[in-house]
C-alpha cells in the first residue's frame, strides 16, 4: 500500500517533469533557473571563470544561472555529476583539459565524447618557470645542464602526479629527446604551492601556466624561461617559446570550455551558444580576464570538439609513454 | 599621512558600513550553526562581492569571517559540538564550564580573546606583511612536514584520558584520511569503484557527524533528559575577562603571537595554530591537571591564537597572492576580480584601497563586541530548550550543512556514518577531538613527507639538513622524549632514596 502510493507519486513526479519538459522546449528556453557545474573548488580560475558567465548569462537569458562547486577526485565527481544531468539545457558546466586525461588513467568510462561542448572560452600555455635565485637565465643553459646532469638530478612540482603539467614537463623532455622521467616529478596540490616550493629551494623548476605564476613573477621572485604556446603571449612579451629557446615543437595549454550533457536539443544548444558568444566579446569578460592575467580562447561547437578531441589523442600518447597511462 | 584619510574615506561611508554590518550577522549567524562554517559563508558571499565596490566586497569577507571563526565556538560551548576544527582544541573546556553554569564566562573569554588574538593579527598584518612573508617562503615541503607532526604530536598530548587513547583517535582519523584520489601517488585507494569516494573523506560532513550527529545519538540513547543547567551567574560576559587578562597576560600574548605566525605560513592553518596553542598553554601552565575539566587557561591561549591565524593567512595571500588557508584561497579570486592584484605592488599602486581593507578588519574585530555579545546572550536561551525538541533541529541542520558543501547526498551518508563512529568512540571513552585533526591534517603529512622524501632521494637526514627544519624536528622529537625523561627522573627520585637513605 504504502509503497504503491510512493510509486504513484513518483510517477505523478516523473510525469509532470516530463510534461513541463516538453511544454518548456515547445515554449521558450530557458524558462526556469540553470545549474551551472564547476568540478574545481570555489575561489579557482576555473570557478571565476564560471561565476563570470553566470552572472553574464542570466541577464543574457533571463533566468536565474546559479553556481555549484562540485569538487574532488581530480575532477571526476563534478564532470561525472554534469555527464549524468539531464541533457535539457538546464543542467550545464565548466569542462577542463582534466577529461582528456582521466579516462587514459583509468579513473573512469568518461571522455569528451559525453558532452556537448557549446564553447571554447579560455586557454593558458603552460610555461616553463624557475626561481629567481636560480642560476639558469634562459631556457638552453637550463636544459643544457639538464642533459648533462644524470637523471633525477633536477626536480619540478605544479600538480598531483599524472596532472597537466606533469604532462606538459613529460611532453617537454621527449620533444628534447630526454626520457620523460629524466627530471624527477614531485607532486603539488596545485601550482601555487609547488611555485612556493620552488622559490623555498624544494624543487627546480614549475612548468604551470605563467598566468598562476604572475604574481611572483611581478614580485621578482620567479624567472619565467619560455611558454608552452605557439606565439609570444600578449601578456608576457618577453618570454619567448619554447621554439624560439630551444627549437621544441611542443606545445601545450589548458583550456576552459563550456559544456552541457551529451543529447541536448539543437535549439536549446543553438540559443546557450548564442548567449556565450555575446558573455565571451562582453566587456566584463575581456576586462576580467585581462585583469587575472588569463589568455582568450574563442572556438563554438566543432571546432572546439576538434581541439578537445586533438588534445585527447596528444595526451594519451604522452601519458602512455611516462607511463602514466593504465 | 593623506592615503590614510582617504582610505578612512573609502570605509566610514553609510552603504559600506552596512555592508559590513549586514555581512557581520551573517556571519554570526552561519558560524553559529552547528554544520555551516566559515568558509562556507565567504563562498556564500563571493557572488554577491561581484556587485560591490573593492573595498565593501573585502569588507564583507573580512567581517563575516571573523565573526564566523568565532561564533563556531558557541555551538562548542554550549551543546559539544564545535563549529570549526579550530574550536575543537578546547570544546571539552568551554563546554565542562558550561555544564557547571559557567557558560556566560566561558563564551566571553572566546569573544573577548578572538578578538584581542585579531586585532594583534592585524597590527602584525599592518606593520610587518612583507618582512613575515620573507620568512614564510622559506619554508617547503620538509619545515611542513615537522610542523604537521608537532600539530598532531599536541592533539595527542593534551587530548584528556590516556596518550594511548589519543593515539587511537588519531590513527582513525588518519585512516579516514588515506581514501580517495588525492594523494601524492593519485593513486585511487579505498574508493571501491565509486566516484564520490574519489574525492575521498570531506571534512565537514565528518566533523559534523563526528560532533553533532554522536551528541545526538546520544541523547536519543540514554533517553532521560539531562539535569538541568544551572543558570548562568550573572557576573556578565565582560565582567569576568577583566580578570581573566590580569590572570592570563602571557598567555594571550603568547597566543596572539604564535597563532599569528603559523596563520602567515601557507601551508598551516588555524587549526594548527589552536591545537599547538592549546598545548603550549597546558605545558606551561602552573595547572596542567585542570585542563580539559573546565579551565579557562587554555581556552584564553588558544581562543587568541586560531583569531590570530585567520589575519595572519592574509600576510602571504595579500604580499604573494599564496593562500594561507581555504578562506584566503576564495579571497585571492575576488582581489582579482576587483583589480587588487595581490603582490608586494599592492602596497604601492592602491595604499588607499588596502588601509581601507586593515581599518575593516580593525572595525570587524571590534564590533565583534557587542555583536557577540547579543549572540551569546541569544544562544543561552537554547539550553532552556528541551532536548526532545532541540535535537531534532540540530539534526535538520547538520543534514543541510552536509549536503550543502558539496550539493551531493554523499555528504549527508559521509555525516551519518561518522556519526555513529563518534558514538561509538564515545562510548569507549576514545577522545573525538584527535580523529579530527587526524582527519584535516592527514593529507598535509603524507604530502609533505612523500614530496620531501622524493626530493632527497630518499634520505631521511634530509628532514634535518635545512635550519628552520633541523629546528623543528628536534623540538618536536624532544616533546616526544619529554614524557619518557620525565618518567626515568620521577623513577630514580623514588628509587635513588631507598639504598642512600639513613636507615
Amino acid at each position: 500500500m504504502y509503497k504503491r502510493t510512493l510509486m504513484s507519486i513518483a510517477a505523478a513526479l516523473i510525469g509532470t517533469t516530463l510534461f513541463g519538459m516538453s511544454a518548456a522546449s515547445a515554449q521558450s528556453y530557458p524558462d526556469r533557473p540553470i545549474q551551472m557545474i564547476v568540478p574545481w573548488g570555489a575561489g579557482g580560475g576555473t570557478d571565476a571563470v564560471g561565476r563570470v558567465f553566470a552572472s553574464l548569462l542570466q541577464e543574457e537569458l533571463g533566468v536565474p544561472v546559479n553556481v555549484v562547486n562540485r569538487t574532488g577526485g581530480s575532477g571526476v565527481v563534478g564532470h561525472s555529476a554534469l555527464a549524468n544531468a539531464a541533457p535539457d539545457g538546464y543542467t550545464i558546466g565548466v569542462m577542463t583539459i582534466e577529461i582528456d586525461m582521466m579516462h587514459w588513467q583509468g579513473l573512469t568510462e568518461l571522455t569528451h565524447e559525453d558532452f556537448d561542448i557549446l564553447a571554447m572560452v579560455n586557454a593558458d600555455p603552460g610555461g616553463l618557470m624557475v626561481s629567481a635565485d636560480s642560476e639558469y637565465e634562459s631556457l638552453d643553459t637550463l636544459l643544457e645542464a639538464i642533459k648533462a646532469e644524470p637523471k633525477g638530478t633536477f626536480k619540478s612540482s605544479g600538480t598531483g602526479q599524472g596532472g597537466i603539467w606533469h604532462l606538459g614537463l613529460a611532453g617537454w623532455l621527449l620533444s628534447e629527446g630526454l626520457e620523460p622521467d629524466h627530471v624527477t616529478w614531485v607532486p603539488s596540490q596545485g601550482a601555487a604551492p609547488g611555485i612556493t616550493d620552488m622559490v623555498a629551494g624544494g624543487v627546480d623548476i614549475v612548468p604551470s601556466s605563467l598566468a598562476e605564476g604572475r604574481s611572483m613573477i611581478d614580485a621578482g621572485r620567479v624567472r619565467p624561461l619560455a611558454t608552452m604556446s605557439g606565439e609570444r603571449q600578449e601578456a608576457f612579451p618577453d618570454v619567448p617559446t619554447l621554439n624560439e629557446a630551444t627549437g621544441s615543437d611542443w606545445t601545450l595549454a589548458v583550456w576552459r570550455t563550456l559544456v552541457g550533457p551529451d543529447g541536448m536539443p539543437d535549439d536549446v544548444k543553438a540559443t546557450l551558444t548564442a548567449a556565450i558568444e555575446k558573455a565571451y566579446n562582453s566587456e566584463e569578460y575581456q576586462t576580467f580576464m585581462n585583469d587575472r592575467g588569463f589568455g582568450m580562447r574563442w572556438a563554438s561547437g566543432e571546432e572546439a570538439t576538434e581541439i578537445v578531441a586533438a588534445d585527447d589523442a596528444s595526451l594519451g600518447e604522452v601519458m602512455t609513454k611516462a607511463g602514466l597511462a593504465k | 599621512m593623506s592615503v590614510i584619510v582617504e582610505a578612512f574615506g573609502l570605509v566610514f561611508q553609510p552603504n559600506v558600513l552596512l555592508v559590513i554590518l549586514g555581512s557581520a550577522c551573517f556571519g554570526m549567524f552561519v558560524g553559529a550553526i552547528p554544520g555551516l562554517t566559515a568558509t562556507m559563508a565567504t563562498a556564500l558571499l563571493v557572488p554577491i562581492t561581484f556587485f560591490m565596490d573593492p573595498v565593501p566586497a573585502i569588507g564583507a569577507i573580512v567581517t563575516a569571517t571573523a565573526m564566523a571563526i568565532f561564533a563556531g565556538d558557541i555551538p562548542g560551548a554550549l551543546l559539544r559540538m564545535p563549529g570549526t576544527p579550530a574550536s575543537a582544541a578546547y570544546v571539552e573546556d568551554a563546554y565542562r564550564m558550561t555544564r557547571s553554569g559557567r557558560s556566560e564566562e566561558s563564551l566571553g573569554a572566546a569573544l573577548v580573546f578572538s578578538a584581542i588574538g585579531g586585532i594583534f593579527g592585524t597590527i602584525v598584518l599592518v606593520t610587518a606583511s612583507p618582512a613575515l612573508a620573507e620568512v614564510a617562503l622559506k619554508f617547503s615541503s620538509f619545515e611542513y612536514f615537522w610542523l604537521v607532526v608537532l600539530g598532531l604530536s599536541c592533539a595527542v598530548f593534551v587530548s584528556p584520558g590516556s596518550v594511548t587513547r589519543g593515539i587511537i583517535s588519531l590513527l582513525i582519523g588518519l585512516f579516514a584520511a588515506t581514501i580517495g584520489i588525492d594523494n601524492p601517488a593519485g593513486e585511487p585507494r579505498y574508493t571501491f569503484g565509486n566516484v564520490e569516494l574519489l574525492a575521498g573523506v570531506q571534512f565537514i560532513p565528518a566533523m559534523i557527524g563526528l560532533f553533532a550527529v554522536s551528541e545526538v545519538l546520544r541523547s536519543v540513547v540514554s533517553r532521560s533528559e539531562r539535569p538541568p543547567v544551572p543558570p548562568s551567574s550573572g557576573d556578565g560576559i565582560f565582567r569576568s575577562q577583566w580578570t581573566n587578562l590580569k590572570r592570563y597576560p602571557v598567555q594571550v600574548l603568547r597566543g596572539s603571537v604564535l597563532g599569528t605566525a603559523i596563520g602567515a605560513l601557507p601551508g598551516a592553518g588555524a587549526d594548527i595554530a589552536a591545537w599547538i596553542s592549546y598545548a603550549v598553554s597546558k605545558r606551561f601552565s602552573k595547572q596542567p591537571q585542570k585542563f580539559g575539566t573546565g579551565h579557562v587557561e587554555g581556552l584564553v591561549e588558544a581562543g587568541a591564537s586560531n583569531n590570530g591565524a585567520v589575519s595572519g593567512a592574509w600576510i602571504p595571500a595579500l604580499v604573494f597572492g599564496i593562500p594561507g588557508d581555504s578562506i584566503t584561497a576564495i579571497v585571492i579570486g575576488v582581489l582579482y576580480i576587483k583589480g587588487l592584484n595581490p603582490g608586494p605592488t599592492i602596497f604601492i599602486n592602491d595604499p588607499q584601497l588596502i588601509y581601507a581593507v586593515f581599518i575593516v578588519f580593525f572595525l570587524a574585530n571590534i564590533i565583534m563586541l557587542p555583536l557577540g555579545w547579543v549572540a551569546i546572550k541569544s544562544a543561552g536561551t537554547i539550553l532552556a530548550v528541551p532536548e526532545r525538541v532541540l535535537m531534532p533541529i540540530i539534526l535538520m541542520f547538520c543534514i543541510v550543512g552536509s549536503f550543502a558543501i558539496n550539493n551531493s547526498i554523499f555528504g549527508v551518508i559521509l555525516m551519518l556514518i561518522f556519526g555513529v563512529l563518534g558514538f561509538l568512540m564515545d562510548e569507549n571513552d576514545i577522545p573525538i577531538a584527535p580523529a579530527i585533526l587526524g582527519l584535516v591534517l592527514g593529507p598535509m603529512l603524507e604530502q609533505n613527507f612523500i614530496t620531501s622524501m622524493i626530493k632527497a632521494d630518499g634520505s631521511f637526514l634530509a628532514f634535518f639538513e635545512r635550519p628552520i627544519a633541523a629546528g623543528l624536528g628536534l623540538f618536536t622529537i624532544a616533546i616526544w622524549c619529554l614524557p619518557l625523561i620525565a618518567m626515568m627522573i620521577a623513577r630514580r627520585k623514588r628509587t635513588a632514596p631507598g639504598p642512600n637513605a639513613p636507615d
